[in-house]
C-alpha cells in the first residue's frame, strides 16, 4: 500500500458543518499495534471501496476504557467512558463502527447509561451491511478455494450473539467455509480477554492460545479469519508456537475482504 | 386407636414440611445478607426464560447425552410426585388409593402406569448417571473442588433416587387390590411374582411399609435438598427468572463510581461541600465484593442454585489449560461462605460476628480470579443462568479499587490510560499516525 489513505476526522467534517454516515471507532490496538494497524488501514480501504462518507475521532479517541473495567478498575472506565461520551456527544455522533469487539461491546453495552447513546455495530455487520445494499462488491478471487476457519471473537460472539455477519461477508471470498469444532457459543477464548493481553498468563499445564491454534488448525486451514484484533495476535502467536507460520496465515474479516 | 395411623402420619407430614419451611426461611433469610437488584424489568422475556431454559431444559440438551438422561429425571420426578398427592390425601384421611374413587378406572390406571414406566426409565437413568461419576469418571466430576462432600452428594442424591423409585414400584406390586385391578401395574405385575409365596396379611405389611417408607424418604429428601447440591430442583426457577436479560458482554456500571467520577467532572462541584443531610448517615460506599454480604441477592441464590454440574468448569479456557481457576469452584466457595456466615449468625442471636474470614482469600485466590479472561464460555454454559463471571469481576473490583492489588503489568497498563489514553505507552498524540504510515 504505498498510496496514503484518506482519513478525515470528525473535526474536519464539523470544520465543513457535515456529518458523515459513520464514525470509525478506530481503538487502541487499532490505532497503535502494528498489526492491528494493517487491519485499520485494510477496513479503510474498503470504506474508500464503498464510497462510504466516514470520519475518526483521531487525536481526539481515548481508550474505551474497556479493559480497565475489565480488570476491576470501574473508576478509570467510567472516566474514560465519561470523556469519550462528551466529545462523541459534542459532535453529535450517531452511528459508530468498530473493528474492536471490546470497544464494540463496551460502547454498545456500557455507555448509554453514562450518557452515550449510539448505533453500534462490529465493522464485519458494516461490510455485510455495505454488500447487501450492493455498496460494495467483492470479486472473489484471490482466495477462491482456500480453506478458512473462522474464530469468533468472544465479545462478537457470546458477549453478543453477534455470529452470522463475519461468515456472511466470508463466504463473498469464495473460500471454503469450515468451522472448529467449538464454534459460535461453545467458541474457545483466544486467552486474550479480561486484561490478560496485557499480563502473563497465571501457572497452568498450556497457553490458551495454542490450544485454540490447535482447534484450528484440526479444520486444516490455509487461513484462519478472525474479527479482533486481539485475537488476530493471540492466533498469530499461537501459529509461530506450532510452527506453522509458513503454512497458515492469521487475517482479519476486513483484510480478507479489502484484498478479494 | 383407628385413627393413629392417620395422627402419626400428619405429625410426619408436618414435622417434614415444617423443618424444610424454617430451613427455607434460613436460605431466604442468607439470600437478603447480599444487595439488593432491581429485577422488575423486561418480565416477559424473563417468563420466556423460565419456559424455555428451567421448565423446557433449552440449555441441558446442549450437551445431548447427560442432557437426554437429565429431561427424563426430571420429567419423572415432576410426574411421579402428582402420586405424592394421592399419598398424602390417603395418609391424611386414611384412605386407600382415593383416586380410584375421584377419577375413571381408565384414567387412574394410565397415571399410575405413566409413574411405574417413568420409575423404571428414571431408575435405568440413575444408574447411567452413577456410572458416570463412579466409573466411566466423566472428566467435570473428577476436579480439585469434587472431592470429599461435593462427591458423595452427588451419589447420595442418586441412592435417594434409587430408593425411592423401587419403594415406589414395591408398594404396588404388593398392592393385592391394585394388582387384581389389573390396570395401570404395568411394570409391577412383572415384580408382583417375585412376592408369590406370601401370604396376604405379609403382603399387606410390605405394601404399608413400602408406602409409608416411601412418604418418609421423600420428606427426608426433601430435608437433604437444603444441604445439597440439589437444591437446584426448587431454585433453578426463581434462579433463571432473576438471570440476566442483558446481553453478556454488558457488565454493569457501577452507581458509587457513577456518582464520584461526576464529582470530578463537574467543574462546579464543590470538592470540600459538607456532605447532604441525607447523606451524612449512608455507610461508604465499598467498592467490589470481598464477601458474600458484597456481592448481590442473583449472586447469592446463583451459588444455592448450582448443582456443580461442571459444565462450566469443562468450557473455561483457563481451567482448560490447567489454571487454578475454575467457576464451579467460585460458585460452591460462594456458598460455602454464605452458609458460615448463616451459622455465624444463628449461633450469634441474629447478628454477624465478625469471624476474621471472607470469601476472598480464604476460599476464593488472588490467582483464581487473575486467570479469567472473561470470556462468558461459563455463562453461556450454564443450564439454570448463574453467572460465575459476575463474581470474579466484582472481586476483581475489590482488588483493584480497595486494594490497588492488580498484578504489576495490569497497574502499568491502566497507568498508561490514565497518562495518555491507551493501554500502552504511547503519545496521544499519536494516535492517527497510522493514516500516514507506509
Amino acid at each position: 500500500m504505498s498510496e496514503q489513505l484518506k482519513v478525515p476526522t470528525m473535526a474536519e467534517f464539523m470544520a465543513e458543518g457535515k456529518q458523515p454516515e459513520i464514525l470509525f471507532w478506530v481503538g487502541s490496538a487499532g490505532s497503535y499495534d502494528d498489526r492491528a494497524k494493517k487491519i485499520t488501514k485494510a477496513f479503510v480501504k474498503v470504506l474508500h471501496k464503498a464510497n462510504v462518507d466516514f470520519a475518526v475521532l483521531g487525536t481526539e479517541e481515548s481508550n474505551t476504557g474497556d479493559v480497565a473495567k475489565r480488570a476491576g478498575n470501574e473508576f478509570l472506565f467510567q472516566m474514560q467512558a465519561v470523556m469519550n461520551i462528551e466529545v462523541l456527544n459534542a459532535y453529535e455522533v450517531k452511528r459508530i463502527v468498530t473493528c474492536d469487539p471490546h470497544s464494540f461491546n463496551c460502547i454498545k453495552n456500557e455507555y448509554p447509561s453514562l450518557g452515550g447513546n449510539y448505533d453500534v455495530i462490529h465493522h464485519t455487520q458494516y461490510i455485510q451491511e455495505l454488500i447487501e445494499a450492493g455498496r460494495l462488491t467483492v470479486e472473489g478471487e484471490t482466495y477462491k478455494g482456500k480453506r478458512i476457519t473462522f474464530h469468533d471473537p468472544c465479545y462478537l460472539g457470546r458477549a453478543n450473539s453477534v455470529y452470522d455477519a463475519p461468515r456472511n461477508v466470508l463466504k463473498n471470498t469464495n473460500a471454503t467455509l469450515t468451522e472448529m469444532k467449538r464454534h459460535k457459543g461453545t467458541a474457545l477464548c483466544c486467552g486474550a480477554g479480561g486484561a490478560q493481553m496485557f499480563k502473563d498468563a497465571e501457572p497452568g499445564n498450556k497457553e490458551i492460545n495454542v490450544l485454540r491454534t490447535e482447534d484450528a488448525l484440526a479444520t486444516n486451514p490455509d487461513i484462519i479469519a478472525t474479527g479482533c484484533p486481539y485475537c488476530n495476535t493471540m492466533m498469530t502467536d499461537g501459529i509461530k508456537a506450532k510452527e506453522k507460520e509458513g503454512t497458515v496465515t492469521v487475517l482479519d474479516v476486513a483484510e480478507l475482504i479489502a484484498n478479494s | 386407636m383407628e385413627y393413629i395411623p392417620n395422627i402419626l402420619f400428619a405429625i410426619v407430614l408436618i414435622a417434614g414440611v415444617g423443618y424444610f419451611a424454617r430451613n427455607i426461611n434460613k436460605l431466604i433469610r442468607n439470600i437478603k445478607l447480599g444487595q439488593e437488584v432491581d429485577a422488575s424489568d423486561k418480565k416477559s422475556e424473563r417468563w420466556t426464560n423460565v419456559v424455555r431454559i428451567a421448565l423446557g431444559q433449552s440449555k441441558m440438551v446442549k450437551r445431548p447425552v447427560s442432557g437426554f438422561l437429565h429431561v427424563i429425571v426430571y420429567v419423572g420426578f415432576v410426574i411421579i410426585n402428582i402420586e405424592v398427592l394421592e399419598i398424602i390425601i390417603d395418609g391424611i384421611f386414611g384412605t386407600h388409593r382415593i383416586g380410584i374413587e375421584i377419577l375413571p378406572l381408565s384414567v387412574y390406571g394410565f397415571l399410575i402406569g405413566s409413574f411405574e414406566v417413568l420409575a423404571v426409565l428414571v431408575l435405568v437413568t440413575v444408574v447411567i448417571f452413577w456410572l458416570r461419576r463412579n466409573v466411566i469418571k466423566v472428566k467435570r466430576f473428577l476436579s480439585a473442588e469434587m472431592k470429599g462432600w461435593p462427591k458423595s452428594d452427588g451419589n447420595i442424591i442418586l441412592y435417594f433416587e434409587v430408593v425411592l423409585m423401587c419403594l415406589f414400584l414395591v408398594m404396588n406390586a404388593t398392592d393385592t387390590p391394585f394388582q387384581a385391578m389389573d390396570s395401570g401395574n404395568v411394570i409391577s405385575q412383572f415384580i408382583a411374582p417375585w412376592f408369590n409365596g406370601f401370604s396376604v396379611e405379609a403382603l399387606h405389611t410390605i405394601e404399608r411399609t413400602a408406602w409409608w417408607m416411601h412418604i418418609v424418604g421423600i420428606l427426608v429428601f426433601l430435608n437433604y435438598l437444603y444441604y445439597s447440591k440439589h437444591l437446584h430442583i426448587l431454585l433453578a426457577f426463581p434462579n433463571v427468572y432473576y438471570g440476566s436479560v442483558e446481553p453478556k458482554g454488558k457488565v454493569n456500571n457501577l452507581e458509587a463510581v457513577t456518582n464520584e467520577v461526576k464529582l470530578m467532572m463537574d467543574p462546579d462541584a464543590d470538592p470540600y461541600a459538607a456532605p447532604a443531610e441525607s447523606a451524612a448517615d449512608e455507610v461508604p460506599a465499598k467498592f467490589g465484593a470481598s464477601d458474600v454480604m458484597d456481592l448481590s441477592q442473583v449472586q447469592l441464590l446463583n451459588a444455592y442454585t448450582c448443582t456443580e454440574c461442571g459444565r462450566c468448569t469443562s468450557a473455561c479456557p483457563a481451567n482448560l489449560t490447567g489454571k487454578k481457576l475454575s467457576p464451579r469452584k467460585i460458585m460452591m466457595d460462594t456458598r460455602d461462605r454464605l452458609v458460615e456466615v448463616g451459622k455465624n449468625i444463628d449461633a450469634n442471636n441474629g447478628v454477624f460476628k465478625d469471624d476474621g474470614k471472607q470469601l476472598l482469600g480464604d476460599y476464593i485466590l488472588n490467582e483464581e480470579l487473575w486467570a479469567c479472561t472473561t470470556c462468558n464460555a461459563c455463562v453461556e454454559e450454564c443450564p439454570v443462568s448463574i453467572n460465575p463471571l459476575s463474581i470474579i469481576l466484582d472481586m476483581r473490583r475489590y482488588l483493584v479499587m480497595e486494594q490497588s492489588a492488580a498484578p504489576m503489568e495490569l497497574n502499568n497498563m491502566m497507568t498508561n490510560i490514565e497518562n495518555n489514553g491507551a493501554p500502552w505507552p504511547y503519545n496521544q498524540m499519536d494516535r492517527l499516525n497510522w493514516a500516514n504510515e507506509e
